[in-house]
């Protein structure tokens, strides 16, 4: 705990809108900093959750603990619904409570003589569980980084996907697409060599796609997808940006039954031990609403929520272009990653919070590869979203 | 495609050592999966779970009106609402705060949410680490021992004592009224505490409690103390550790909203940290929880929070006083059964089990015996832990149908 660097990166962000809000209070803060959904979650999805409230006062439809693993329709739908004609069985996926508590569970799975390869810049909870749980060395604080992690840089330069043949082996190497915070979807190419680059170190890719449904192009969706795969990879995934249940809570996390350590045990096993031992199933409440997303008047409905941040993303992504701001993401992905040459990223951020009241994230929040960087999410009211926008051109043109 | 290869592929990664010094599966699974095949090898067995501790009564309606208002909210423009603080609901914890430690002098702030103890519990495993020693009671709820072996805190598993090595168990049992003999407990830097107990059923009293936080004190060690039962209590048993003076200094307090809603599958629970708890060198204990709840959690479902938040109201309280009183009523049942039969019989005045004494006799085999010839589910005391062999824990959760003729079924068999 000692070696953790400060807070948790979103929390500061939050301590900073609320000092600038006591600051300036008539201000109209914008917030697209957090990516926290805004727009209600369709009827069909919260009809389904209060249903199964209402029915847990009844002598018939009242239910105590469920299965750790998750409700089995769930688990079943997830698999027809979300990995359709790929081999994925319901008994494959673990429901949970959302991707942040899912990559401590597989931390924790994993244990501390473990080595973790990261994107740099990346989702800060991959690091900072990994130094709790021990993987680490101490923090550096002239790179910026923590000792005994690899970290692999993507940049506009590499497209975004880790150079693998410089990347040292590690035993875990995760990789987020459509990426947090650059927004970039990896290509079945670097999918095909991230798969062949793990096969061949023996290592485990954690695939997070919790942006999946934000994929616009034909980039793959899942890692499994890749052929050969499911013997190296996890996949963990959420409704949190897929359903606007941020505070719902709920997730999954595939084990395929072929991923085996290095003695041939399954890691599925282990797996659900934790499951069992560490948490007590998501709320079945948050099941219930899970299961009608995946309905086909959930689909639609949730899809159409998603298409309307991936407007928002477009809206902000052409406004910086046509500030002339080097601009990537945004399309595959409700994240726009905002090159500022030259700058600091807190400075950066400051200065967009103090001149035009807009929250965003600072790029080096996400690692030393995100300097000069700024994260714009594409979470908002469209209002907002239109508002942000010419507010931006005012100060920045 | 997907090719099949003549041998299948493994990674170089490890296992992780401590997954494999456990031992078996997680307790409750193992009881389920007995459960089902029983059910397969005799379909008209009409079987009654008095097992795994699972809540059965519907949920009162304020309760669950919360719950539905909250979730119709999520549909409107003022009623969305996205992430959460990962500490909880503000209104809930200053509820909970004032609640059941109004006069306490705890606060909101020392309240985190959480989607249930059992969660809880690893978290605050992950925070401590793997350099630090535990004691437990012997017996006790498995995932105090489970989640401790998994942080890497403990040794191998001694098959001939049923013991993991560097683990501190103390003994709980009829000679010494449940309550550890402090004075042949060595020091360790966690002391898992739970009161009322599962299995045992058994309530602390004010001054056992008083020389466990005196004991806590001498040593400089954190007690983790789970009070998710003490709505059950009858008597003046403590229900909170920190009734005892100077608690604040030296525990944390684990509880849940399971046994008492019947939330055991809408999870919610929380855990208090006081900010007066330090670690060696002066850091408060609760920062370093409340960046282990920010950073490997994301808060507990909000329609749960809800809820908790009508658990909390005047009427959701009254109603929850009624449901614990069914349960309480149960197991006066099931304790009168058993006594009559002329069993030693423990626990059940302040909890919902009741610890049944089979002197002599392997926990799972009575578990077997009691299966087979009644088709009643309970669950082997060796299951706890060494010191709980030779009993058998009947949880009195179960719609009162049931447990009459469960309890009917066990005066015929030992009668």
């Amino acid at each position: 705990m000692e070696k953790l660097r400060n807070g948790y990166l979103f929390p500061e962000i939050a301590m900073r809108e609320l000092e600038h809000m006591k600051k300036y209070p008539t201000a109209k803060v914008i917030s697209l900093g957090i990516g926290d959904t805004t727009e209600p979650i369709p009827d069909v999805v919260t009809s389904s959750m209060a249903n199964h409230a209402r029915r847990l006062s009844t002598v018939e439809g009242y239910r105590g603990y469920g299965a750790e693993q998750g409700n089995k329709a769930l688990r079943k739908a997830i698999a027809e619904t979300l990995y359709g004609d790929l081999p994925i069985k319901d008994t494959e996926i673990f429901v949970s409570d959302g991707s942040q508590c899912d990559i401590s569970r597989l931390q924790l799975l994993l244990g501390s003589n473990v080595t973790i390869a990261v994107q740099d810049p990346t989702f800060p909870a991959y690091i900072d569980s990994s130094v709790i749980i021990g993987q680490t060395g101490d923090f550096q604080d002239e790179t910026g980084k923590y000792q005994n992690i690899e970290y692999m840089p993507c940049r506009p330069q590499n497209n975004f996907f880790p150079d693998l043949t410089t990347t040292a082996t590690t035993d875990v190497i995760f990789i987020c697409s459509p990426n947090n915070p650059t927004g970039h979807a990896a290509s079945r190419k670097q999918l095909e060599q991230l798969v062949e680059f793990a096969r061949a170190n023996g290592s485990i890719i954690i695939f997070d796609s919790a942006y999946a449904a934000y994929v616009t192009d034909d980039s793959p969706r899942s890692i499994f997808e890749i052929p050969g795969a499911r013997e190296v990879a996890i996949e963990i995934s959420s409704f949190s940006k897929f359903a606007g249940f941020t505070g719902v809570r709920l997730g999954w996390t595939v084990v395929p039954d072929e991923l085996l350590f290095s003695n041939g045990f399954p890691v599925i096993k282990d797996f659900n031990r934790i499951v069992c031992t560490c948490f007590n199933g998501a709320s079945s409440v948050a099941q219930a609403g899970g299961l009608a997303c995946l309905s086909s008047d959930g689909l639609m409905a949730v899809q159409s929520v998603v298409d309307y941040y991936k407007e928002n993303a477009k809206i902000l992504g052409d406004t910086f272009t046509s500030l002339g701001l080097d601009v990537y993401g945004g399309i595959n992905a409700p994240y726009a990653w905002v090159h500022f040459p030259g700058m600091k990223s807190w400075d950066v951020f400051t200065e967009l919070l103090e001149k035009t009241h807009i929250i965003t994230v600072p790029g080096c929040g996400f690692g030393p590869g995100g300097e000069e960087h700024i994260r714009v999410s594409a979470f908002g009211h469209r209002e907002c979203i239109l508002e942000a926008s010419r507010r931006l051109k005012s100060l920045l043109s | 495609m997907f090719t099949v290869c003549c041998e299948a592929h493994t990674t170089k990664v490890s296992r992780n050592a401590n997954m494999a010094k456990l031992q078996a599966g997680y307790l409750f699974p193992e009881i389920a999966r007995r459960r089902s095949a029983h059910m397969l090898k005799y379909p008209d067995g009409q079987v009654i779970s008095l097992g795994i501790g699972d809540t059965t009564e519907p949920i009162p309606e304020v309760i669950t009106f919360g719950m539905a208002k909250k979730a119709h909210a999520l549909s409107t423009l003022e009623g969305y609402s996205g992430y959460g603080a990962e500490q909880g609901e503000k209104q809930l914890r200053a509820a909970i705060a004032s609640t059941y430690y109004g006069d306490l002098s705890l606060e909101e702030s020392d309240i985190f949410v959480s989607d249930g103890a059992k969660s809880d519990i690893s978290r605050l495993q992950v925070m401590f680490g793997s350099n630090v020693t535990m004691a437990v009671q012997d017996p006790s709820y498995p995932a105090y021992v489970d989640s401790s072996v998994i942080l890497g805190q403990t040794g191998q598993f001694q098959k001939d004592v049923e013991k993991y090595r560097k683990i501190e168990y103390m003994k709980c049992n009829p000679e010494n009224g449940f309550f550890p003999d402090l004075s042949t407990v060595s020091r360790t830097d966690i002391i898992f505490f739970c009161s009322p107990n599962n299995p045992t059923g058994n309530a602390a009293t004010r001054e056992q409690l008083t020389r466990l936080v005196q004991f806590a004190k001498d040593n400089g060690s954190i007690l983790v103390y789970d009070s998710a039962y003490a709505m059950y209590i009858s008597d003046d048993s403590p229900r909170s550790i920190f009734e005892i003076p100077g608690a604040k200094e030296v525990a944390i307090e684990v509880s849940s909203f399971s046994k008492y809603a019947g939330f055991t599958g809408v999870r919610l629970g929380w855990t208090v940290v006081p900010k007066e708890l330090l670690y060696s060198d002066g850091f408060p204990v609760a920062k370093d929880f409340n960046r282990i709840v920010c950073t490997t959690f994301n808060g507990a479902s909000n329609i749960s929070q809800a809820g908790g938040l009508a658990c909390l109201s005047p009427e959701g309280l009254e109603a929850m006083h009624k449901v614990v009183g069914f349960y309480q009523e149960n197991t006066n049942i099931i304790m009168e059964t058993f006594t009559s039969l002329g069993f030693s019989v423990y626990g059940g005045k302040n909890a919902p089990y009741v610890w049944v004494h089979f002197p002599g006799q392997s926990s799972w085999d009575v578990f077997s015996e009691i299966l087979e010839k009644t088709h009643v589910v309970t669950t082997p005391g060796s299951g706890f832990g060494p010191a709980g062999d030779g009993f058998i824990r009947v949880s009195a959760f179960g719609h009162r149908g049931n447990v009459l003729e469960a309890c009917k079924r066990f005066k015929q068999l030992y009668k």
